[in-house]
């Protein structure tokens, strides 16, 4: 076993262990800590698979958590408050129900992953991080400007959503219900590092020119990569927002895509468990420093110019030695 | 529709036009020389206002608070470039994202502490206060005139800084080739800084007279820095022109386009149903703006490299 | 005489007053090698470009085994069997050795798409990728870091990607650039034994290599062939001497 399988069983090892004390313990909290670690894992695992193996420096990917959030929001506005989300020639029902609308958000996050792809693939480089964080603005303003749902307020919802045979209610379960999902997001973005798609982003990422003198289409292997990782990331803002029972613009706010980021950076890039490690080493953070002082952010950004300017195998770099790739 | 609101609106649009201008030139400035996307260009904006809020406060002269926020914004920029900015030019743009963000986290979590979260206000010099009569009997505020102007008469400047001045040339041969502007004796790393304390003071200024007709608060040059992108994504990076085109275009878009468009819409919907519409679609016009030119002309309108 | 399995005809191209390709007619026969010489500036770069894709000519075309290519992108012409290697490797650093050679395994094979196995467990794919890495004498350094190879190694590699496509005719842009005597050496006899397989397009700066290898030799100046014709023939050429060969024939 190689240091860093090391230090990813260590990570996982806690992630089960943690929770299980604190729910034995009684303490509900922490175990809604590592709820929302997890939550915000899975939605850099999402964009890791941009960002880390296929090279697009998305800034752009609060976009995909946020609608993810407001699919959520939305059919569950209209559940609670027994009003059709659409009533035409057919009816459609809002709905409470966990996998529908974890479906839903996976739809809509990939198809605007898809648009905006389209675009901002069209140009690389400086131009696709301006023009991701500037998509991503599009939707923050949107999402104010749309009365309907909430505006600036954001919506809130009384009763978090169901998940057949589990009571959603008991942190523990709904935790459960998140790593497991995590799990599912780590195995298929290693399954897919090792596939023949995988390859073929790894190159393109690496060198463009020579995928396509060997017959194959980079550009079109950036795009997929580019919606199956808004899709993940769309989904993690479901759960965000079930976590929260609120939605708001701030979900679509650029701060999200540029912390979103962060976790793939203190975790270490180009790594696996990269994610997992920098949204839990963040949420702690955020916890014991944001209770010792306001300001903490200013600590945040400091580590974060130390890790890029010095250290950039991040956390589990400096745990496990020399990064090595997916292979 | 009247010809005095349609008026007032252009005018709004150019001086937000100029205003972002001041913006993007700072930047596009800094990616041309340098080759460095700075996230941060917004924070300097901020400190601009603040300096220019705190020094308007203390002496009550807004000449003397300008002076100051250019200063401590030239200052603050060259002070981040010497640390952090200059280890930067030869990393790749993801390093470049990822240090530039976090010193936007410590800009705006430092201006937090000393400042605190509630807004401080900046008053308009007297002898701007009030409004002019135009042609045609326009009536309009003094001072947002003053701030076209005020970005035009830099923009004149700017120009002839790049295309008279010793400087100038050194500049542009920097855009062009790192290495012989090296065998032109020239010294490359106080070129740098200077580029970036002179993006960096432009930003400054922008914020302290845009601090004068809206709230000076932490966080507030963030949208500006994004629309700035919009502008250079339009206009081209590297360019100075398509950065004044690219403002104009996006300043004008904006404001008519939350004026308009509801209007527009209210000639096919019922008024109530117009507005909403009307004021969701405004809110995207400029980056639908953006995805047409990126469709169109994907390295922007005067954009010669490819990115 | 046997069809050109690459012909080109007539092909132009010029930036602004800058002629870089000026009428060129040149052809590819099966089992040869066919070398395109000239000084810096000739023309070569662009002509490479125009026969592989990704620059498109004024006038004039490209015919790869009777068909006409010029408005075809690289891919499709790749898939086609026209493979090049680059002057200066173009290889995934990161990657394995195999993992390079895999990767033109998998253009030539056409099935990118597969998301959840393995591209290793795939023995079709590695069958390809592991003969062309044999065929280089790479067989052994398979499981390294292309990072840790040498210049000449990466050299041999971009060969192997370009064999993983089984091409109909190879474009080489400068194989033998930066290699010292052994591997130069070794390049040549390499080369000896692909044309049988595809023919070559040989793009080099090594004049022994060259006159040691070629069959044809077609010289390239002011993006006009200057004169075309067996080594012997280029060496005697007074035309070529003035022009480019000067000092060091």
């Amino acid at each position: 076993m190689t240091r860093e399988s090391f230090v990813n069983l260590a990570l996982l090892t806690a992630l089960v262990a943690v929770p299980l004390w604190a729910w034995v313990a009684g303490e509900p909290f922490t175990i809604t800590l590592a709820t929302r670690a997890v939550i915000f894992a899975l939605a850099a695992v999402g964009l890791n698979l941009a960002l880390g193996l296929g090279g697009m420096v998305s800034f752009g990917h609060a976009v995909f958590f946020g609608l993810g959030g407001y699919s959520m929001g939305i059919l569950a506005h209209h559940a609670q408050n027994f009003l059709p989300l659409y009533d035409g020639l057919i009816v459609i029902e809002g709905t409470k129900s966990m996998p529908v609308i974890w479906l839903v958000a996976i739809v809509v996050s990939a198809l605007a992953a898809l648009l905006i792809g389209l675009l901002s693939l069209r140009t690389s480089g400086v131009y696709f991080i301006m023009i991701t964080l500037a998509f991503g603005q599009m939707f923050y303003y949107f999402a104010i400007s749309w009365r309907a749902y909430g505006g600036e307020d954001g919506l809130s919802i009384w009763v978090r959503n169901d998940f057949p045979g589990l009571n959603t209610l008991a942190p523990i379960q709904f935790y459960g219900l998140c790593f497991a999902l995590l799990l599912a997001a780590l195995w298929l973005s290693a399954r897919i590092a090792r596939s023949s798609f995988g390859l073929v982003l790894n190159a393109a990422r690496q060198v463009p020119g020579r995928v396509e003198t060997v017959g194959l289409d980079g550009q079109r292997a950036k795009l997929v990569a580019f919606v199956i990782s808004g899709a993940i990331t769309g989904l993690a803002g479901a759960l965000f927002a079930d976590l929260n029972r609120f939605v708001s613009p701030t979900m679509f706010s650029w701060h999200m895509s540029g912390e979103l980021i962060v976790f793939i950076i203190l975790g270490g890039a180009a790594r696996l468990f990269g994610p997992v490690a920098g949204a839990v080493l963040f949420v702690a953070m955020e916890h014991v420093l944001g209770d010792l002082w306001d300001h903490w952010h200013i600590l945040l950004g400091a580590l974060l110019l130390v890790i890029v300017l010095f250290a950039r195998g991040g956390l589990i770099g400096l745990l496990a030695g020399k990064a090595r790739n997916h292979d | 529709m009247s010809t005095i609101l349609i008026v007032e609106q252009v005018l709004n649009g150019l001086q937000f036009g100029v205003m972002l201008f001041l913006m993007a030139a700072g930047l596009t400035l800094i990616f041309g020389v340098m080759g460095l996307i700075n996230l941060a260009h917004g924070s300097l904006y901020m400190v601009g206002a603040f300096v220019a809020a705190t020094v308007a406060a203390a002496t009550g002269s807004f000449l003397l608070a300008l002076v100051a926020a250019m200063g401590a914004a030239a200052m603050a920029g060259a002070l981040i470039e010497m640390t952090v900015i200059r280890r930067l030019y030869h990393t790749d743009h993801l390093d470049q994202v990822l240090a530039t963000f976090a010193l936007i986290l410590i800009f705006s979590e430092g201006t937090r502490w000393i400042f605190g979260s509630f807004p401080l206000y900046l008053s308009r010099p007297e002898a701007l206060a009030g409004s002019v009569t135009l042609p045609f009997g326009i009536e309009y505020p003094l001072y947002r005139l003053a701030l076209i102007g005020a970005g035009l008469a830099v923009a004149v400047g700017l120009w002839l800084l790049i295309a008279k001045t010793r400087i100038g040339i050194q500049i542009r041969a920097g855009e062009n080739d790192r290495e012989m502007i090296a065998a032109l004796g020239v010294d490359i790393r106080t070129l740098y800084t200077f580029v970036f304390a002179l993006g960096a003071a432009l930003a400054g200024l922008a914020g302290a007279l845009v601090g004068a007709i809206q709230s000076v608060q932490v966080g507030m040059g963030e949208p500006v820095l994004i629309l700035a992108f919009v502008v250079i994504v339009i206009g081209g990076i590297g360019s100075i022109k398509g950065a004044f085109v690219g403002a104009l275009i996006v300043g004008l878009t904006d404001t008519l386009g939350g004026i308009f468009l509801p209007e527009l819409f209210k000639l096919a919907m019922e008024p109530a149903a117009a507005t909403q519409v009307g004021a969701s679609l405004s809110s995207m016009a400029i980056y639908l703006l953006m995805a047409a030119v990126l469709i169109w002309r994907p390295t922007g309108l005067f954009g010669a490299r490819t990115a | 005489m046997t069809k050109p399995v690459l012909e080109v005809r007539g092909l132009s191209k010029r930036f602004g007053a800058l002629v870089v390709s000026d009428g060129i007619d040149l052809s590819l026969r099966a089992g040869e090698i066919h070398a395109v010489i000239g000084p810096n500036g000739a023309g070569k770069t662009t002509l490479i470009a125009e026969i592989c894709g990704g620059l498109a000519p004024d006038a004039g075309s490209v015919h790869l085994n009777g068909r006409d290519v010029t408005g075809l992108p690289i891919r499709a012409r790749a898939k086609m069997g026209l493979a090049r290697t680059f002057q200066i490797s173009a290889l995934a650093m990161e990657d394995t050795v195999l993992q390079n050679a895999l990767l033109g395994a998998l253009g030539a094979a056409g099935r990118p798409w597969r998301f959840f196995r393995p591209v290793l467990s795939d023995r079709s794919l590695r069958v390809v990728a592991e003969a062309a890495l044999d065929r280089v004498g790479l067989s052994h350094k398979a499981a390294a870091r292309t990072a840790e190879l040498s210049h000449g190694e990466r050299r041999q590699l971009e060969v192997a990607v370009a064999l993983t496509l089984t091409p109909t005719a190879f474009v080489m842009d400068e194989p033998m650039a930066g290699l010292g005597t052994e591997g130069g050496a070794r390049m040549t006899a390499l080369l000896g034994t692909l044309k049988h397989e595809a023919p070559i397009l040989l793009v080099e700066h090594d004049m022994d290599a060259v006159f040691a290898l070629a069959d044809r030799i077609s010289v390239l100046a002011g993006g006009r062939v200057i004169a075309s014709g067996p080594p012997d023939a280029i060496r005697a050429d007074a035309a070529v001497r003035e022009a480019y060969l000067g000092d060091e024939a």
